[in-house]
């Protein structure tokens, strides 16, 4: 039988060129970046080597780039970090209601300790509008936290925009950059942002390594104390084989990217029309062009979204889900719902994320596979029944 | 993915007695699509016995495991017995549902309870 991932939003594998870089830094390269012998100097070049590579794929310098475990962990370091060490100037911070939950939890804590918060509602596509967060900006304002493109349904923000209102009124810029690093150009100069996150597994990296970008000369109050490391500001024996690995993938991706866009765009959209043309009652999440080249997202009306993945899986089809069911909190992606998905259609939801190993074959074998599971769980389903009972009668 | 039982797999993936009865005796909807579940639970009744029951639901496997398990559990069953069938057998029939699917299996109870309970208003109209 086929497999075919569509779940590289969820996690990518390691290219093997990453996986060859990382192999020697397991047990023969096993030093301590602290260390001040052979085996220690050997990690730490090793280190700053990755840190360089990371820098280049971003636009940074080699000193603005932070080692952290994951795009969690990074988006809980620039939203805490930042606003803790500038808490002088105020205590409000400018979020959007669509950012992931390693960024609206950590803000929720600081609602807690006394920090003010406005999350923007994006519109129906998903896009933050620009003017909003600057009509939320006030004087107190010292952080806002934009991502650069939503995990879910893909949409791509107007970063550059609002990094040029946050520049003009002199607030701290954080974008989570977690889905959109290695798929789409970014560059933290021409976005105007003071702190970006990205992790390795999201782009052919292994898991275990991320990063955060601060712009030099931005204060940052460290999240995990009680190191040297990462000069200062994060704690912690470096995960050395996985952040030469992340090193490895940006520079992989650096000069991959319009390759990755060019092949993709057309795939994403070839899955889109031939669900489409095939799938009545099927409504695209999400931006239709202003969205990532490797992520389709749908709700198929009056089928659960578990249901599908279930029966996908068992064809091999591998992919992702925004129904209430597939969270362990049993409730529907807070992302839908805030782009004003209802609540039945967002349970029906399926996210295919793409990448370089997808195939139009794969992506026909999808359109082939996905129409009769539907139609089959529409047959089962009684609010399939009334809908056809209404349209009937109206 | 959620570690399902085989036999959640077997029901979910081939489901005993999907559809609708024409003329059923009783029929019970339950649950919300906002949560993710709809059942609706069609009986037939003749001389107190359960002589058919069919299903259509809209949710997640365990959803559609636990609809086919209990029609087949209710199938045969006189009313009273069939009162007595609670979502901890339909759970148990099916070798177990994993901790934060068992809603699944109340709702299952729920639907054949509405359904019974449609029955008897249906009758009493009847025998009014």
């Amino acid at each position: 039988m086929r497999k075919v991932y569509l779940d590289h939003g969820a996690t990518t594998p390691a290219h093997p060129g990453v996986v060859e870089a990382m192999m020697p830094y397991f047990s023969g390269k096993f030093g301590n970046p602290s260390n001040l012998h052979d085996l220690g100097r050997e990690a730490k070049n090793a280190v700053e080597e990755a840190r360089a590579k990371t820098a280049a794929l971003i636009g940074a310098k080699a000193e603005e780039i932070f080692f952290t475990s994951s795009g969690t962990e990074s988006n809980n370091f620039a939203v805490k970090g930042l606003a803790q060490a500038n808490s002088q100037k105020g205590n409000h911070i400018v979020v959007s209601q669509m950012e992931h939950f390693s960024v609206l939890h950590p803000v929720k804590t600081l609602e807690k300790a006394g920090f003010k918060v406005t999350a923007v509602v994006p519109d129906k596509q998903g896009l933050i509008d620009p003017g909003a967060v600057a009509r939320a900006i006030t004087r107190e304002t010292v952080l806002v936290s934009i991502m650069h493109a939503n995990n879910e349904i893909g949409t791509l923000q107007p970063i550059e925009e609002i990094g040029k209102i946050t520049k003009e009124k002199g607030v701290l810029f954080h974008t989570d950059a977690v889905a959109s690093v290695g798929w789409v150009p970014v560059d933290v100069a021409s976005l105007g942002v003071d702190a970006l996150s990205l992790s390795g597994h999201q782009f052919y990296g292994p898991k275990g390594a991320a990063a955060l970008f601060v712009r030099k000369g931005v204060r940052i109050k460290p999240q995990i104390e009680g190191g040297v490391q990462e000069d200062g500001r994060r704690g912690g024996t470096e995960n050395v084989p996985a952040i030469v690995g992340l090193g490895k993938a940006a520079e992989i991706a650096a000069a991959d990217i319009p390759n990755r866009m060019s092949y993709l765009t057309p795939l994403r959209d070839r899955l889109l029309t031939g669900l489409r043309d095939r799938v009545a009652d099927m409504v695209l999440n999400g931006h239709p062009t202003l969205r990532l080249p490797h992520s389709v997202n749908v709700s198929l009306l009056f089928v659960e979204g578990e249901s599908m993945l279930l029966f996908l899986n068992m064809q091999g089809i591998y992919v992702s889900s925004g129904s209430a069911c597939t969270s362990r909190s049993l409730k529907s992606s807070h992302v839908l719902s805030c782009i004003g998905t209802d609540a039945a259609a967002a349970n029906g939801t399926l996210l295919m994320t793409l990448g370089m190993g997808t195939t139009a074959e794969d992506v026909d074998y999808v359109i082939e596979t996905l129409p009769p599971i539907v139609q089959r769980l529409r047959e089962m389903s009684p609010l399939y029944e009334d809908m056809i009972k209404n349209r009937q009668t109206t | 993915m959620e570690q399902y039982s085989s036999k959640v797999m077997e029901h979910f993936a081939q489901p005993h007695n999907v559809g609708e009865i024409e003329n059923a005796d009783g029929v019970g909807t339950v649950g919300n699509p906002v949560c993710g579940d709809v059942m609706r639970l069609y009986i037939k009744v003749e001389n107190n016995v359960i002589t058919d029951a069919k299903f259509k639901t809209f949710g997640c496997g365990a959803a559609i495991a636990t609809s086919s398990m209990v029609t087949d559990l209710v199938k045969g069953k006189t009313i009273d017995e069939a009162l007595k069938i609670s979502n901890a057998a339909v759970a148990e029939a099916l070798g177990g549902l994993p901790k934060v699917k068992m809603h699944c299996s109340v709702l299952a109870e729920e639907a054949l309870k509405s359904a019974l309970d449609d029955y008897y208003k249906k009758r009493a109209c009847r025998h009014r």
